[in-house]
């Protein structure tokens, strides 16, 4: 009988486990005594830490794209379609109409976030952003005509995607109208949603002067309620109204409503052992990435370590041996400080990060890991 | 310790979150309640003993009560 392991979602995630299993299961596959599928609703592999540099003219979005087809092991059956229904107990994945269902031996859910900023009135018509590829260009076709006002920006939702990015995006902000001659006549406000600028309190401590070295004004306890495009005002469920003249805002996120409806998480995140990330209202299911309710910032690198422990023991399960493979936590950033400088943070759940003082060198090591990332994607890295 | 007879609208179980998990889903839940609603928030982690105070009073919400078990806190806070 041939075992089968079926992926949804193509994010890092699910890309780096399909290449991860189709080396490490090699004679299995070749034997046909496994098949392993990814599912994803579009036939390119996005790579969205691209997006950060877009609306400053460094990156375009195209430049985040490769197609599945260049990307993913030939011993890897690709399945470009949408999953309409999760049923773990008869072990099936649905598709619309007419498509044929899938049956699984070994699901792992990887369908990461999504964005919702119609939970805050006014956000979509007021609001930009660059946690999308349209968002980012809309962005900056409007950085580029900016050069004084109010720039304000809101982190709304949390859990969102790279904790880090919110703060890239002021610094370098900062830095960009700075060299370009327009910070004098520009205020940049940053909002967030509890009482200090970051989610991890050390990150928190280590940016919190620097933005006051900047000028870069700060709102804490800042939870937007209403946008009022009218007007350009943002207000929070604290009482707090800012003015704006440019909005960029970290929209709420959730997951995709098929994993609440399969009674897997709330808000469409699986709950996990965080250590194992074996689904708990399920067998025979994993979640990793954003789509894992474990805590841990959602960020590619998480999602890219995640796959190598699913790896693990999926292999060790398909060859019926005890899974002892296990996730410690294991996070990795750079943090842009500006145009031409980055620290970098790792840390787990026992031991909290400690920024490394911003340097050149961490900045081109950023943007030449973001170039090799297509590596990691394919497995090798 | 005190225990309270209050019948919580809804309660938020963030036991196992890390910080600032707790906090950002009892914002989640308060935002989309009815004023006077009153949400328990369940966190087994310290720091919702200085965040959930901290910001109910900085939303105006009032938190009535904090219940203290051995394993987790319960925290009752009531919309304005």
């Amino acid at each position: 009988m041939t075992e089968h392991v079926v992926i949804v979602g193509g994010g890092t995630g699910g890309t780096v486990l399909a290449n991860d299993l189709a080396d490490r299961l090699e004679p299995e596959l070749d034997a046909g005594d496994v098949r392993v599928t990814l599912v994803n609703d579009d036939p390119d592999h996005v790579y969205k830490p691209v997006w950060l540099y877009v609306p400053f003219g460094q990156r375009e979005p195209d430049d985040g794209r490769r197609s599945f087809d260049d990307l993913v092991d030939d011993a890897i059956d690709l399945r470009i379609d949408r999953v309409t229904d999760i049923d773990t107990d008869a072990q099936r994945l649905q598709f619309h109409d007419g498509v044929p269902s899938i049956d699984y031996d070994h699901l792992v859910l990887a369908t990461g976030s999504m964005l919702e900023p119609d939970q805050i009135p006014g956000l979509t018509e007021g609001g930009y952003n660059y946690y999308s590829e349209s968002g980012a260009t809309d962005l900056r076709d409007e950085l580029l005509e900016f050069t004084e006002g109010d720039l304000v920006l809101s982190v709304i939702g949390t859990p969102h995607m790279c904790p880090a990015a919110p703060l890239e995006f002021v610094f370098m902000a900062d830095d960009w109208l700075r060299e370009r001659g327009f910070r004098e006549d520009v205020d940049i406000t940053y909002t967030y949603p509890i009482q200090r600028v970051h989610g991890n309190p050390h990150i928190a401590e280590w940016a919190r002067p620097i933005m006051e070295e900047r000028d870069i004004n700060v709102e804490t306890f800042f939870n937007a309620e209403s946008v009022d495009p009218d007007a350009e005002t943002i207000t929070s469920m604290e009482g707090t109204e800012l003015d704006y003249d440019l909005l960029v805002t970290i929209p709420p996120h959730g997951g995709i409503d098929l994993i609440e409806e399969a009674g897997l998480g709330d808000d469409g995140w699986v709950d996990v052992d965080k250590h194992t990330l074996e689904a708990e209202a399920a067998e025979n299911v994993y979640a990793l990435g954003d789509t894992a309710d474990t805590g841990v910032p959602n960020a590619g690198s998480v999602a890219h370590y995640q796959a190598g422990v699913v790896g693990q023991r999926l292999a060790s399960e398909i060859r019926g041996r005890p899974a002892t493979a296990t996730y410690d936590g294991k996070t990795l950033c750079f943090i842009e400080t500006g145009m031409d400088a980055a620290s970098f943070v790792e840390f787990d759940y026992e031991n909290p990060p400690s920024p490394a003082p911003p340097s050149e060198k961490l900045h081109w090591s950023k943007l030449a890991y973001n170039e090799s990332y297509w590596l990691t994607a394919r497995g090798l890295l | 310790m005190s225990m309270t007879d209050i019948e919580p609208d809804e309660t938020v179980d963030a036991r196992g979150a890390a910080c600032p998990g707790p906090l950002m889903d009892l914002i989640g839940k308060i935002r989309s309640a009815e004023s006077g609603d009153v949400i328990r928030l369940l966190s087994d982690n310290d720091q919702s003993l200085t965040d959930v105070p901290e910001w109910a009073e900085e939303a105006g919400n009032e938190l009535l009560v904090v219940e203290e078990f051995d394993d987790h806190n319960a925290f009752y806070v009531e919309k304005a």
